[in-house]
């Protein structure tokens, strides 16, 4: 039988198992919005904003692994979408996004809402089409999806003009697809893992430093057995957090700019590194001259780009996380007596050592509320078991500090791009995905300005988000820069004027509540997490001059951390210890 | 170091903007950059001439073979290889008389492809340093427009 292509779109995505299509109508785009209207499988959520359709994808795939699908008409629905694609570029998240287009006949002729999508978006996605006939869109969007999830996954946008989406084809989703041009990897190198476990048996002082492939590609679960089976510190990068338990004693924290003072301690101390599913970002490694020196690493990526790119990689492991974690895990049982006993134990004692320094404790205040305890309050209350979708600023890094995340998937913030607005759409998506949990969206109040438009779709949609908003009339995080580096000259900073956010909150449907005092924080959490079909907007009003730490300035070395200003004398007793 | 980097290309529309657009937003390198359809209409084949130490031309070559519209890429220069390259020049007859130029142009194994009262344009191929010989020879100020293709590579033997 013949479909239009905007049935075809729909036929698609139900065939690919679409739940959520995330989307903002217009023009170009009223076919498709027409065949949406026509089904019942795919379920549509009307954002308020483009970014917020981005975002919300975002979030589902974050916390689901399975692609975020948008839906958004030309022009301007396509500019709107540019930050929420780049965000998920940035952090190796499936998504795809189907964007309408003017009609063939009028593409390049400046035509009212046209813009050229596939080259505004190609820096930021993994691959854009075009689709100009209507017999190659399912074949397309087929590749799309294929594309965006495997190997490093990736947005992938399918740009379809208005005429495409009216003309009939005959239907037909194929099965499997294969590209000539494209063959991600799975399984490792055989060899090269076996010489990256003689290489990790023999260490002294070994860390296992992973991130955010180890949770897109599944491999939580066998980073823990590989952990635990060999013993050896774990630290996580802000993107790998919850890929290995918080709570178990063998993860030393996180480690880059805001990570312990144990972990960048033994990233610089350590003889052998073993990377996974990292990508040696600065934010990690700061001053690459001062990196770990004397370390040999092994890193294993899905992405070969990604290996030796900021640093000579001595065994480099190209394949999925899992499948290598897997083989790794078989040769370190069957060589386990090549383990030296005994030899790690003075390791470890140095690293508790570095651990006694208790680097997050903060100083605590019966006048002011201080955003380290609202976290740890929300860990509390939450059991550690919420998702926390978290935007960014000094609020996410309090959030990735204090927050112990046993779990992968369960931490969703954006790393890569650091995009203010990206926490309550995201949480949305997240909520969709998971209606019966907890989830919670940590924000500032500059952040949650960005996509405050999504209240409302939060109401449409019934989403008890749980907001939790560090409101230190500051954007903090510029704040603590400008205090550090620019003699505290606070150069638009703040904002002269802000909502009251009880009252937005309540004019958008939600709860409100604002909170200024340390002893309600907890009862206030309790009620809002008590009210499991409501949206609260919980309005903490937090020290103003609360700072983010350990702190390593960016490009300082790993050795140069700060602690908070009480404790700098330590610090430095501590550095020549070690 | 001066690299040759040979591609095999999908044939697609936006593909050569992939491959440009990459090299631009990663700051490399093109000294040249030439494309055009092989005999299969589904490919194309482009050469690209860049430079740079050994660790940024690792990323460049994984960076290309991440495009989804690359399908295969070889680093000419890691073994043998020829490459060539096409030369267009208006010279002025001014100073350099035709005798002279016909034997400098034979010299060089190239024609003269048309020619009028005051000038005749000639045409060289060859390896680029060949090519800078041949401009040096002539001397820049008898030069009116110079056009130049651009480096065509292939591997030797099998
Ligand atoms: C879209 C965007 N614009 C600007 C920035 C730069 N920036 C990073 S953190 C920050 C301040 C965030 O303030 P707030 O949301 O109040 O969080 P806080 O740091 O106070 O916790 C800014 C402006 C950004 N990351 N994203």
């Amino acid at each position: 039988m013949k479909l239009t292509g905007a049935e075809i779109v729909l036929a698609c995505l139900k065939d690919e198992g679409v739940e959520f299509l995330f989307g903002y109508p217009g023009g170009a785009a009223l076919h498709i919005y027409d065949a949406v209207y026509r089904q019942k499988q795919v379920r549509h959520i009307l954002v308020r904003h483009e970014q917020g359709a981005t975002h919300a994808a975002d979030g589902f795939a974050r916390a689901t692994g399975k692609p975020g699908v948008v839906l958004v008409t030309s022009g301007p629905g396509v500019t709107n979408t540019v930050t929420g694609i780049a965000t998920a570029f940035m952090d190796s998240i499936p998504m795809v996004v189907l964007t309408a287009q003017v009609a063939t006949h009028l593409i390049g002729d400046d035509a009212f809402q046209e813009v050229d999508t596939v080259g505004i978006t190609r820096p930021c996605v993994k691959h854009n089409f075009l689709v100009k006939d209507v017999n190659d869109l399912a074949m397309t969007i087929k590749k799309a999806f294929y594309i965006a999830t495997t190997g490093r996954p990736g947005p992938v946008v399918v740009d379809i003009p208005k005429d495409v989406t009216a003309a009939q084809a005959e239907y037909l989703y194929p099965k499997s697809i294969e590209i000539r041009s494209y063959a991600p990897v799975d399984k490792g190198h055989t060899k090269q893992i076996s010489r990256a476990v003689d290489l990790l048996l023999q260490a002294e002082r070994p860390i296992i430093y992973t991130g955010g492939g180890v949770i897109q590609g599944g491999a939580a679960l066998e980073l823990a057995e590989l952990v635990r089976e060999l013993q050896y510190p774990c630290t996580n990068t802000l993107m790998g957090l919850g890929a290995f338990p918080a709570s178990d004693p063998l993860f030393i924290g996180m480690l880059g700019m805001h990570g312990t003072y144990e972990a960048n301690m033994a990233m610089y101390e350590c003889d052998v590194m073993l990377a996974v599913g990292a990508r040696f970002d600065d934010r990690v490694t700061g001053d690459l001259k001062l990196f770990s020196p004397r370390s040999r690493i092994i890193h294993v990526d899905v992405d070969p780009s990604s290996i030796g790119k900021n640093v000579s990689v001595e065994v480099p492991i190209v394949g999925e996380a899992a499948p290598v974690l897997r083989e790794m895990i078989a040769l370190v049982r069957q060589r386990k007596d090549k383990l030296v006993s005994g030899v790690i134990d003075a390791w470890w004692n140095t690293i508790n050592a570095w651990r006694g320094i208790n680097c997050l404790d903060y100083d605590v205040s019966d006048e002011l509320i201080k955003p380290q305890y609202v976290v740890q309050k929300l860990f509390e209350i939450t059991k550690g078991e919420a998702f926390v979708a978290s935007d960014v600023g000094q609020h996410q890094m309090w959030a990735a500090q204090y927050y112990g995340f046993d779990q992968p998937r369960r931490w969703v913030n954006s790393g890569g791009l650091g995009t203010m607005g990206f926490g309550l759409p995201a949480a949305m998506g997240i909520q969709l995905a998971y209606p019966k949990m907890p989830v919670a969206c940590i924000t500032g109040e500059a952040s949650i300005m960005m996509c405050i438009q999504e209240l409302s779709t939060c109401k449409q949609y019934d989403l008890p988000i749980k907001v939790i908003a560090l409101n230190n009339r500051y954007m903090g995080m510029v704040r603590q820069w400008q205090e550090f580096f620019y003699e505290s000259r606070y150069s638009h900073s703040y904002m002269d004027a802000l909502p009251d956010f009880v009252r937005l909150a309540e004019s958008f449907g939600h709860v409100g509540m604002r909170i200024d005092k340390p002893g309600d924080v907890e009862g206030a959490l309790k009620e809002a997490f008590d009210s499991d079909d409501r949206l609260v907007f919980m309005d903490f009003i937090t020290d103003q001059t609360e700072n983010v730490y350990p702190m390593i300035a960016a490009g300082a070395g790993h050795n140069e951390m700060h602690l908070k200003p009480s404790r700098h004398g330590e610090v430095h007793k501590e550095r020549e210890l070690a | 170091m001066r690299r040759v980097i040979s591609i095999l290309l999908e044939n697609e529309a936006g593909a050569l903007s992939r491959v440009a657009g990459l090299f631009s937003a990663r700051g490399y390198n093109i000294e040249s950059l030439t494309v055009a359809p092989t005999d299969d209409a589904s490919l194309s084949h482009m050469t690209i001439v860049t430079y740079g130490s050994d660790l940024v031309i690792e990323q460049i070559t994984k960076q290309l073979n991440k495009l989804i519209d690359v399908v295969r890429l070889i680093d000419l220069t890691d073994g043998a290889y020829v490459e060539r390259e096409m030369l267009l020049a208006k010279i002025a007859l001014a100073k350099l008389p035709l005798s002279d130029l016909k034997v400098l142009v034979e010299l060089f194994n190239g024609c003269i492809i048309d020619i009028c009262q005051s000038n005749c344009t000639v045409e060289i191929t060859g390896t680029g340093h060949r090519l800078d010989a041949f401009v040096e020879a002539c001397g820049r100020t008898q030069i009116i427009e110079l056009v130049r293709s651009g480096v065509s590579g292939i591997s030797r033997g099998a």
